[in-house]
């Protein structure tokens, strides 16, 4: 008799559980689901090939290539949180099932182009010369 | 009279064994006269990765040491850095590691609970127990971004701060999650069956714990008062709870230490968010770890050591783990000898065995 109470309370309440992909998966702001990388931020400083816990990123300089492997990242954030340039970020979706040769490897082509330094203008130097 | 003597292997792959553990059981009618245990199916070498990765960097592969422990286990080695190197870590840090900390313990033995249920086939118990256990995990997901693996933890301090605001609402949602605990463990520490089937089994005396050198919840449940909580580290030191310790020795008593651990972590962790300072959350690091530190804290499953040696370089030379499941085996051998060939699926659990986290 005493689990009469629990019985009936199974009766009242909502299921607990979720239609999960009919229903999407609960997720929070800070969810750590897949890196994103934007190509025309990266300068190839090589921060994120270097300290990669798990090895998943290389860094192709020569060849302008950005190249992380799926399978072998374990979405630590570590890489995003060091790249200076914001060419990284976590995104909270999770990724998509998918087999390793669907989607084991993904390169991107950096398109980043460095910034010209703005040109000192001849005549205000003379008047900054005059002034000394 | 004496009956013959057979051994029945038992493991490495059991249905009642999340983990693989090998035991050699030696029957005499169908009782278990000797247990030999042999381990390392799962070795990884995780150890010896030290040469190769940073000491900053090594605080992720800490954490993967186990999937259960993980948050204790990045925390323990980045306490044992901060001691090499002398890092004064903010306060507002520790008592989030410590919170953090306790929200792990939580969910350790919810799982635990669930899983030693289903293993005494109480299917709908371990349902409850899990269903519990859902809502302390995403109140980690929610502060940490992570699950299972929560990677909040560095040199130096954490990653994440967690809002006031938060905080307060999670004062009220423990209160909900509390109640939800009450009613499933009165089940565990009431039930005919279970009590059946607990009660007298697996006995380890108060002695043989502490020669065996037993840690954490089977210790405490031999009547020992063993946690290292009370050595003050982090922020335990401001927090008042006392270890939770049962004289029954048997398998029923370390299912009740552990149903009522529940209970004291709900309890720090409004005292932890009652308490929490002001400040930053985490400190710069310079400089490399030089000279040798032991790093002790208290997982669910007990004491957990990290040795650490570090030359001044970037890299340890040397890291050793001394997990509390290593600890228990010596235990679970002498718990073993003596008990029915049927009881013996249900004693393995009873020490939360966790492989993974013993051969690193």
């Amino acid at each position: 008799m005493k689990m009469l109470k629990t019985i009936l309370k199974q009766f009242v309440h909502k299921p607990v559980t979720t239609t999960f992909p009919a229903e999407p998966a609960k997720r929070f702001d800070i969810t750590r689901g897949h890196v994103v990388f934007d190509p025309s931020k990266c300068t190839s400083c090589m921060i994120c090939m270097k300290r990669c816990p798990s090895q998943a990123v290389t860094v192709d300089r020569a060849a302008k290539l950005w190249t992380i492997d799926l399978f072998r990242c374990v979405i630590c954030g570590q890489c995003a949180e060091l790249c200076k340039f914001g060419a990284l970020s976590v995104d909270p979706a999770y990724s998509s099932s998918a087999r390793p040769d669907e989607r084991g490897v993904e390169t991107y082509e950096i398109t980043y182009v460095k910034p010209e330094k703005p040109k000192k203008d001849p005549e205000t130097e003379d008047e900054v010369l005059k002034r000394e | 009279m004496t009956g013959k003597r057979t051994v029945v292997p038992f493991g490495p792959q059991h249905p009642v064994l999340p983990e693989p553990i090998h035991l050699d059981l030696v029957i005499e009618d169908e009782h278990v006269v000797e247990a030999i245990p042999s381990i390392g199916y799962v070795h990884r070498g995780l150890e010896s990765l030290v040469d190769r990765r940073e000491y900053s960097d090594f605080v992720y592969l800490a954490e993967r040491i186990c999937g259960i422990c993980s948050f204790t286990h990045s925390s323990t080695f980045c306490q044992g850095v901060e001691g090499l190197m002398g890092i004064e870590v903010p306060a507002r840090a520790t008592y989030l590691r410590t919170m953090w900390g306790e929200y792990s313990r939580l969910h350790s033995h919810l799982l635990w609970l669930g899983l030693f249920a289903d293993a005494l086939g109480f299917e709908s118990l371990f349902y409850n127990a899990w269903k519990i256990r859902e809502s302390i995990l995403n109140e980690l997901e929610a502060t940490t971004g992570g699950r299972v693996i929560q990677g909040v933890c560095k040199v130096g301090g954490v990653r994440r701060d967690v809002t006031n605001e938060f905080l307060s609402g999670m004062d009220k949602r423990l209160d909900d999650i509390e109640a939800e605990m009450q009613e499933m463990s009165k089940v565990f520490l009431s039930d005919y069956t279970l009590k059946k089937r607990l009660v007298g089994k697996g006995v380890l005396k108060t002695d043989a714990a502490y020669n065996l050198g037993a840690v954490g919840p089977v210790a405490r449940a031999s009547g020992l008062v063993e946690d290292v909580r009370t050595s003050g580290y982090l922020a335990y030191g401001d927090i008042s709870f006392k270890p939770v310790t049962a004289d029954g020795c048997d398998g029923y008593a370390r299912c009740e230490v552990r149903c009522k651990e529940l209970f004291q972590s709900v309890d720090i962790i409004h005292q932890i968010i009652a308490g929490m300072p002001e400040g930053d959350v985490s400190v710069p690091v310079k400089g490399n770890p030089d000279g040798e530190f032991f790093s002790r804290s208290e997982q669910p499953r007990g004491e957990v050591i990290h040795y650490l040696r570090g030359n001044g370089t970037k890299n340890l030379t040397q890291f050793r783990v001394r997990t509390p499941t290593l600890t228990n085996v010596p235990s679970l051998v002498a718990m073993l000898a003596g008990a029915e060939l049927a009881d013996v699926p249900q004693i393995v659990l009873t020490i939360d065995p966790c492989i993974g986290c013993m051969e690193r």
